[in-house]
């Protein structure tokens, strides 16, 4: 940590970077965000295991890229999410710099290239409970599964915290903010939230990071980062290619291979 | 089910290949059953998956998604976008619990006015066994639409 606050104030005092993207003191033991643009404030950064929030999802604010080059405070899941984002052409290599803390030591990735070996060494796996609710989803009968997504659903307030705090959810005009046509209903109704967050699912199908970061940030505590790790995980399954490892390759929706199987289709 | 309930079915189909498949069934004078609503669209690459999910949620008790077969497309590559899609979508139906018996994917080619009619029949008759799509319609009754 100490390592990481001198790197931070170096970098801003030589004017390196205009804003660092890193994580300060929350309430109680969280972390929460914080914008750090001058040297005198990189005292306010912590590095700890409570880090756990993919800050990727500020990259691709006009507010925050208005400050100038970025530097990142990277978990893992935000190395991929960078990837994932330049492999999509929304970010740019000499705007983003990723500082990030592997086997105790900092590491500054300052090119796409060098985040893709680093995340090459990195094992990517979800959590064992995140599995387990899916294995646990998986084994069930499909009415038991709709009654499960229904009850979970039903508590949907449509805050779209999930949706804002994605780092791939970045197009400025959202299918669920269409009126015309009116895809999914403004309103929070069983419906429309079973729809929204199939949208979502499939929209992050392939891109998807596999962070988590929008169930933690789910205000009444639905897992909503199943379903799109669930999708994400379909499309390795299928293609055999994964969201967010690599800063060049098309993601795996937006192309095809004429010999694609299927097994459904008569 | 002896209160002869008539399942609504959906047809989204692309307008070169399966549209002049079910055109060739009517030349052709083959019955098949009229509880399908044919919606033509440019290519299969055009459907959208929320075009299911509306269909359902605006009364449909069955989908059926047709258009060219592999090859065939008449915009070279649409179908085969639409393929990698629906592996998707298919999978993450099942997963959030859209009963996957009442969805059908087919290819079907201009020349295929009776596989038309056929897959019509059996999509039909399977959802007309399962009886109305109530896990979705209770939704929309209580609500908006």
């Amino acid at each position: 940590m100490e390592d990481l606050n001198n790197k931070a104030k170096q970098l801003l005092e030589s004017g390196a970077v205009k804003v660092v993207i890193g994580y300060g003191k929350g309430t109680g033991d969280t972390r929460r965000p914080i914008f750090v643009r001058a040297a005198e404030h990189t005292g306010d950064l912590v590095f700890d295991a409570a880090c756990t929030q993919n800050l990727a999802t500020y990259l691709t604010k006009a507010e925050v890229r208005a400050m100038g080059k970025m530097a990142i405070v990277a978990i893992p899941s935000t190395l991929r999410s960078i990837l994932q984002l330049a492999a999509e052409k929304q970010l740019r290599e000499e705007n983003v710099l990723a500082l990030t803390v592997l086997d105790g030591s900092l590491r500054e990735l300052a090119t796409f290239a060098a985040i893709e070996e680093t995340v090459a060494t990195i094992p990517d796996a979800i959590s064992n409970a995140d599995q387990q609710m899916i294995d646990k989803l998986t084994a069930m009968s499909v009415s038991e599964r709709r009654a499960f997504w229904a009850a979970e659903l039903n508590r949907c307030v449509k805050c779209y915290a999930c949706r804002s705090s994605c780092p791939m959810c970045y197009c400025e005009r959202c299918t669920m903010d269409s009126n015309r046509p009116q895809w999914i209903p403004v309103a929070s109704h069983a419906v429309g939230n079973l729809e929204y967050h199939m949208v979502r699912a499939m929209h992050l199908a392939g891109r998807c990071v596999q962070c988590g970061t929008c169930g933690a940030a789910c205000p009444v505590g639905i897992p909503v980062h199943l379903l799109t790790i669930f999708a994400e995980g379909t499309v390795r399954q299928h293609f055999g290619q994964k969201g967010g490892a690599s800063a060049k390759l098309d993601y795996a929706m937006t192309t095809f291979k004429p010999d694609d199987k299927e097994t459904f289709i008569r | 089910m002896a209160d002869a309930f008539e399942p609504k079915m959906t047809a989204f189909v692309c307008n070169w290949c399966t549209y002049a498949g079910a055109d060739l069934t009517g030349t052709s004078r083959i019955k098949y059953q009229s509880n399908v609503r044919v919606i033509r669209l440019p290519c299969t690459g055009r459907i959208d998956f929320m075009m299911v999910m509306k269909a359902f949620s605006r009364g449909s008790d069955g989908v059926i998604i047709s258009g060219c077969h592999p090859n065939d497309c008449h915009y070279t590559s649409g179908n085969y976008h639409a393929r990698r899609r629906w592996m998707v979508f298919r999978d993450l139906m099942d997963f959030m619990g859209i009963d996957l018996r009442r969805v059908t994917f087919s290819w079907v080619s201009a020349a295929e006015g009776a596989k038309w009619a056929e897959l019509v029949n059996e999509a039909t008759n399977t959802v007309r066994a399962l009886g109305p799509y109530k896990e979705i319609q209770q939704l929309t009754a209580v609500g908006i639409d």
